[in-house]
C-alpha cells in the first residue's frame, strides 16, 4: 500500500457515490413529498355525518321544514302525504338558498335562483331542481336521512324506492 | 321623482342599452369626445352628479362600503385612461390626415435614452407610492371580520371580490360551466392570443384611433360593456337574493320580482307547439342545437361576406377564423342577456342531464 494520498475517483466509485446521493436526494423528496400528501388529510373532520335520525313523521307540519338546515344540510318537506329530504345546495353553483316563508319560495344569495318549496326551479340561472337524499324508516319508526344517495328530477328518480315516504 | 326614473333607468335592460348606445356614439363622434374641452366637461359633469348622488343616503351607504371602494377608484382610472388613449389618438389621426408625423414619431420624442435610470427610477417610485398608499388604506379601511365559515349558511347577499364581480353577474346568465369555466377560459386565451392574431403593424409605438378602429372598439366593447358595466351592476345594484336595486332603492329583503324563466324548449314545444316536451332529449333540444350551431358556424359565411373579405385577405384564415370565434364567444354574452330581459329565456341549450347547458 502507497501513503500517497488517494486524490482522484475510477470510474466504478465515482457511480457508486452518483448512485448514493441520488437515492438519498430521491428518498429526502419523496419523504417531504409524503409530509405535504399527509397534511392534506387532516385528524379529525368537523363535517356533520352523512346520515342522521330526523325524528318521527308526526314531528314535521306540512310545508318546508328548516330544523336540521344549519347541522346537516337537509330540509325536510312534507306535502300530500309524501315527506321529502331536499338537499340545501344550489344546483346552479352550490351557494346556499335562503328559505323565504313569506314568499314560499328558496331563493339563492348568489346569483337569484329560485325555487318553489318542492325543490323545482322556476327563476334565475339555475338549471335543475334542488337534490332529494334517501330517506327511511327504522325499524323503530324514526326517519333516517342517508346523504350518500341522491335522487334528481331531470332523470326521472323523485318517485324510486327511498326518495320518499310515505307518511 | 329624478331618483325614481334613475332607479328605473338603471335596470339592467335600459342601462346596459344606454350604455352600449354612449359607446356606439364615443367612437362614432371621436373628433367630438376626443378633444380637452369635452374631457374636462364630462368630468365636471360626472362630479356634479356624482356629488349629488352621494348626498342620498341609501346611495352613501351603498358606495362607502369598504369592499365597494376599489371600484370607486377603478370607475375613475377607467374614465381617465380611455379618454386619455382616445384624446391622444385623436391628436395623432388629425396629424396623420394633414401629413405629420404621430407626436411619438416626431423628432424630438424619437431620441432614445437609457432604461437605467430613466425607466427604473420611475418604476421604483411608482412602487413606493403604491405601497405607502395600500399601507394607508389597510390602516383606514378595515378588513370586514366575520363569524367562521358554516357550509349550511351563506351571507345574503353573497358577493365575490369586486374584481370577479363581473363574471359572477355573467353567472345570472348562464349555466356555471360557461360562465365559470368556458367563457372565462377563452376570455383568457383570447387576450393571450390577440398579439398573435393582430399581425396590423399600424399603431406601434404610438396612439391612433382611426388606423385601428375595429381591434381598439371591439376590445374597449369587452372591456367596457362587459366587464367594468357588468362589475357596476354586481357591485352596486345586487342587493339581497341578488335581486336588482335601483342605486336610491333601499335593499328591501322582500322586494318581490317576477322572474319566471322558461327553457327555448319549453318556449317552442309548449307555448308554440302546444304539446309535452318530447322524452327523447335530442327532439326535445333540437331547436336549441340548430341555433347554436348556426350562431357557431352558420354566421361565419354571412359575416365574411359582409365585413370579413378585406380582414381574410390580411390575417390569413386561420388567424381571420380564430378572431370570429372569439368575436362570436363574446357577443354571446350580450346576445344571451337580452334574450333573458326580453323573453325571459333561461337556456337555448338545456340539457342538465349531461350537465350542458347553453
Amino acid at each position: 500500500m502507497s501513503d500517497e494520498a488517494k486524490t482522484s475517483l475510477n470510474r466504478r466509485e465515482f457511480f457508486s457515490f452518483l448512485a448514493v446521493g441520488w437515492i438519498t436526494f430521491g428518498a429526502a423528496t419523496a419523504g417531504l413529498a409524503s409530509l405535504v400528501f399527509r397534511f392534506l388529510y387532516p385528524n379529525v373532520v368537523f363535517e356533520p355525518a352523512m346520515d342522521f335520525i330526523a325524528g318521527a313523521p308526526d314531528d314535521y307540519p306540512d310545508g318546508v321544514d328548516e330544523r336540521w338546515k344549519n347541522g346537516f344540510g337537509v330540509w325536510i318537506y312534507k306535502k300530500d302525504g309524501r315527506l321529502v329530504a331536499m338537499s340545501n345546495i344550489c344546483t346552479h353553483l352550490g351557494c346556499i338558498p335562503t328559505w323565504l316563508p313569506a314568499e314560499s319560495k328558496f331563493k339563492c344569495p348568489c346569483h337569484g335562483s329560485g325555487y318553489y318549496p318542492n325543490g323545482i326551479n322556476f327563476e334565475g340561472p339555475a338549471p335543475r331542481p334542488l337534490e332529494r337524499f334517501k330517506i327511511f324508516r327504522n325499524p323503530e319508526g324514526k326517519i333516517i336521512v342517508d346523504k350518500t344517495k341522491v335522487f334528481r328530477y331531470e332523470k326521472g328518480e323523485w318517485n324510486n324506492d327511498g326518495a320518499y315516504i310515505e307518511v | 321623482m329624478i331618483k325614481a326614473a334613475i332607479n328605473v333607468l338603471a335596470t339592467p335592460v335600459y342601462s346596459f342599452s344606454i350604455f352600449i348606445a354612449l359607446f356606439y356614439l364615443a367612437l362614432k363622434r371621436i373628433d367630438i369626445v376626443g378633444t380637452k374641452k369635452f374631457g374636462l366637461g364630462l368630468l365636471i359633469f360626472t362630479l356634479v352628479v356624482f356629488g349629488w348622488m352621494v348626498a342620498d343616503p341609501i346611495f352613501f351607504s351603498i358606495i362607502s362600503l369598504p369592499d365597494n371602494i376599489p371600484i370607486i377608484i377603478l370607475n375613475a382610472l377607467v374614465f381617465w385612461s380611455t379618454w386619455y388613449a382616445l384624446y391622444k389618438g385623436h391628436q395623432n389621426d388629425l396629424r396623420i390626415e394633414a401629413g405629420e408625423p404621430p407626436i411619438e414619431g416626431t423628432p424630438e420624442n424619437r431620441e432614445k435614452v437609457w432604461a437605467w435610470p430613466n425607466l427604473v427610477y420611475t418604476e421604483l417610485f411608482c412602487g413606493i407610492i403604491c405601497t405607502v398608499f395600500l399601507i394607508v388604506w389597510a390602516i383606514f379601511f378595515k378588513a370586514p371580520l366575520e363569524e367562521p365559515a358554516n357550509p349550511t349558511w351563506a351571507p345574503n347577499p353573497a358577493k365575490a371580490p369586486w374584481y370577479f364581480l363581473g363574471l359572477q353577474e355573467m353567472l345570472v346568465y348562464f349555466d356555471p360551466w360557461m360562465a365559470g369555466v368556458v367563457l372565462p377560459g377563452i376570455i383568457v386565451v383570447g387576450l393571450i392570443a390577440i398579439p398573435f392574431l393582430d399581425i396590423n403593424p399600424k399603431g406601434n409605438g404610438y396612439y391612433t384611433f382611426k388606423e385601428r378602429k375595429f381591434a381598439i372598439s371591439s376590445f374597449l366593447f369587452g372591456w367596457l360593456a362587459l366587464w367594468v358595466y357588468l362589475i357596476q351592476v354586481g357591485t352596486f345594484l345586487r342587493g339581497p337574493n341578488w335581486t336588482f336595486y335601483g342605486p336610491f332603492e333601499f335593499w328591501d329583503f322582500h322586494k318581490v320580482v317576477a322572474e319566471n324563466n322558461i327553457n327555448l324548449s319549453e318556449i317552442v314545444w309548449i307555448k308554440f307547439f302546444n304539446r309535452a316536451l318530447p322524452k327523447n332529449i335530442f327532439v326535445r333540444e333540437m331547436f336549441g342545437l340548430v341555433a347554436t350551431f348556426g350562431y357557431l358556424f352558420g354566421l361565419i359565411p354571412l359575416i365574411t361576406k359582409k365585413w370579413g373579405k378585406s380582414y381574410l385577405e390580411r390575417m390569413g384564415s386561420i388567424r381571420y377564423y380564430i378572431m370570429l370565434f372569439l368575436v362570436l364567444s363574446m357577443m354571446s354574452l350580450p346576445i344571451k342577456m337580452y334574450l333573458r330581459w326580453f323573453f325571459n329565456l333561461k337556456y337555448i341549450l338545456a340539457m342538465p342531464e349531461f350537465e350542458l347547458n347553453l
